[in-house]
């Protein structure tokens, strides 16, 4: 028999504290589309997609229904599309990004990602040739989300390419300033990227996953926060810790069975539950309100990397049991516009841009949905990833910068995405000139952690 | 298949009887039912088996949002096979 106080406190976790599982994210192998005529190619793209995830949405819809589990977002993950460019010269990559749109479009998903290229250790053909695409792909598209991985622990930091994405996202954003800026919101520059990540705008489907695969991405930040709410006054930081892992537990069983679920109805294997912590705008859905649970005035103040450090570890500890596989970027996340405590820790002034940087060294991703004035320099945007890709790089974990230029904004001036991307004001970025060192290029090497064979 | 049905809101006279006969209507066996006040809301627990059930889950959840605007209550379906997952190890 069922206990009347657990029924109670499942339907209060749904309906009062946003529990839900965040994305199911198809996995599809782009790789038997590569062909030399970049119409083909495109042709065989929609197709492949179009057939794998013509299911995904109602199939979804339905476990969500007959579950009483919500299920935020129906979403595509595929090969990197600079993989399919390298046997097709002289292709337009954005024909191939327009091809991914279309798919998603007539599948019903709300993103697709993968036009992206692995370059972290050098470029091989086609990578150049969609990096410097990207702006005018994300411009052209609606649902298409595009990452570039530029370092990881094991190779080291391909400076040339932190060189290139300084103004590859500013283009992003002044495309689409008229949309607020939106291109540059799309857009992820990795250090470490999973290959199995379900969340965007990051997610790619790895050249080692199989031809078809389901992941899943859980949250539930308001369902943490309102369980310390309840019980965690008077208590000492290991019990604090021990109440998370219970409650990270518990959403991450949510979420392993609506996996489970959808790739047994799919036809197709379950891949991993990415452990994540991942807040939304909606008012005590937030992040940053757990730290503030936790204790501290408002997030941003000296213990603000302590606590983060202790919630990303308590969420890993509970989450890990309750999954078979575990995988993506699981950990909290840290996206300012996305997160209603954050946005109100950077209007206060608790929050800054060095902060932040911190918190990244502590808990999955980085210097995420961030707003940065509009006349930032290149060098500057590029000098900020190479800062997160050493965090990253040194500490053997993943960490991404996704900052959107607010193109003809200034400190103070806000953009709105609207929806599950929120809003937020353009934070202070230092404008000394970290040029020379950019424009050095080159590769920044491994570290000995990268040594470990 | 079992599953729970939860009625959250304000106590008003003829919840247990009105979704109870939504549950007849389309031939949901009503196995178990408790009802408590939690932190001063009224709480409705049923345990059903849908096995029988003559109509597809949305039909059955529009049933229950008409219910639900009438009485000013919160009800939910879930499968019982949540509950086991999120609390039993």
């Amino acid at each position: 028999m069922i206990n009347t106080n657990d029924i109670l406190e499942t339907i209060h976790m749904i309906n009062d504290e946003n529990l839900d599982v965040r994305t199911v994210t198809m996995g599809i192998s782009l790789l038997d589309c590569a062909d030399e005529d970049p119409k083909k190619a495109c042709k065989k793209i929609y197709n492949k997609i179009t057939e794998k995830a013509k299911n995904l949405v109602p199939i979804v819809e339905r476990i969500s229904n007959e579950y009483g589990i919500p299920v935020v977002n129906k979403r595509i993950s595929v090969t990197p599309i600079s993989m399919l460019l390298a046997s097709a010269k002289n292709a337009n990559p954005v024909d191939y990004a327009i091809a991914l749109d279309q798919a998603a479009k007539k599948v019903g998903v709300n993103f697709i990602g993968g036009f992206s290229a692995l370059v972290h250790k050098g470029f091989s053909a086609g990578d150049q040739e969609l990096i410097a695409s990207i702006p005018e792909a994300l411009s052209k598209t609606d649902f298409v989300c595009s990452s570039v991985n530029i370092g990881s622990t094991k190779s080291g930091i391909n400076m040339d390419a932190v060189k290139m994405m300084g103004p590859i996202i500013k283009r992003a954003a002044e495309l689409t300033k008229d949309n607020q800026c939106l291109g540059a919101a799309k857009l992820v520059v990795f250090c470490n990227a999973p290959e199995d990540n379900p969340f965007m705008a990051g997610a790619f489907h790895g050249v080692g996953e199989p031809d078809c695969v389901i992941h899943v991405g859980v949250s539930g930040p308001g369902a943490v926060r309102a369980a310390l709410e309840k019980n965690a006054k008077g208590c000492r930081t290991d019990e604090v810790a021990e109440l998370i892992k219970r409650t990270a537990f518990k959403i991450t069983r949510m979420g392993q069975l609506v996996g489970t679920l959808a790739a047994e109805s799919l036809g197709v294997p379950f891949g991993i539950v990415d452990l994540s912590l991942a807040p939304t705008p909606a008012i005590g859905d937030s992040v940053a309100n757990i730290l503030e649970e936790i204790g501290l005035e408002s997030c941003g103040c000296c213990g603000t990397t302590a606590a983060l450090a202790m919630l990303n570890d308590a969420v890993k500890k509970g989450g890990v049991m309750a999954s078979n596989h575990v995988g993506g970027l699981s950990g909290a996340f840290i996206p300012v516009s996305e997160d209603d405590g954050m946005i109100k820790a950077v209007r206060k002034g608790s929050l800054t841009m060095e902060k932040l940087e911190a918190m990244t060294a502590v808990c999955s991703v980085g210097i995420d949905m961030v707003i940065i004035p509009g006349d930032t320099t290149d060098a500057v945007i590029s000098a900020l990833i190479a800062d997160e890709a050493a965090i990253g790089m040194v500490n053997s974990k993943t960490t991404a910068v996704r900052v959107i230029p607010a193109i003809g904004k200034q400190i103070g001036d806000e953009l709105d995405f609207g929806g599950l991307l929120g809003y937020a004001p353009v934070m202070p970025i230092s404008t000394y000139s970290p040029e020379v060192f950019i424009n050095r290029g080159g590769r920044l090497p491994s570290p000995l952690q990268a040594l470990k064979n | 298949m079992r599953a729970v049905i939860t009625v959250v809101g304000n106590d008003t006279v003829g919840i247990l009887s009105k979704v109870s006969g939504i549950c007849a209507e389309y031939g949901i066996n009503v196995e178990d039912v408790t009802q408590s006040i939690l932190q001063g809301v009224f709480a409705m627990i049923m345990i059903v088996d849908m096995s029988n059930c003559t109509v597809d889950i949305p039909a059955l959840k529009e049933s229950f949002e008409k219910a639900q605007k009438e009485m000013g209550v919160e009800i939910r379906l879930t499968r019982t096979e949540v509950f086991d997952a999120m609390h039993r190890i």
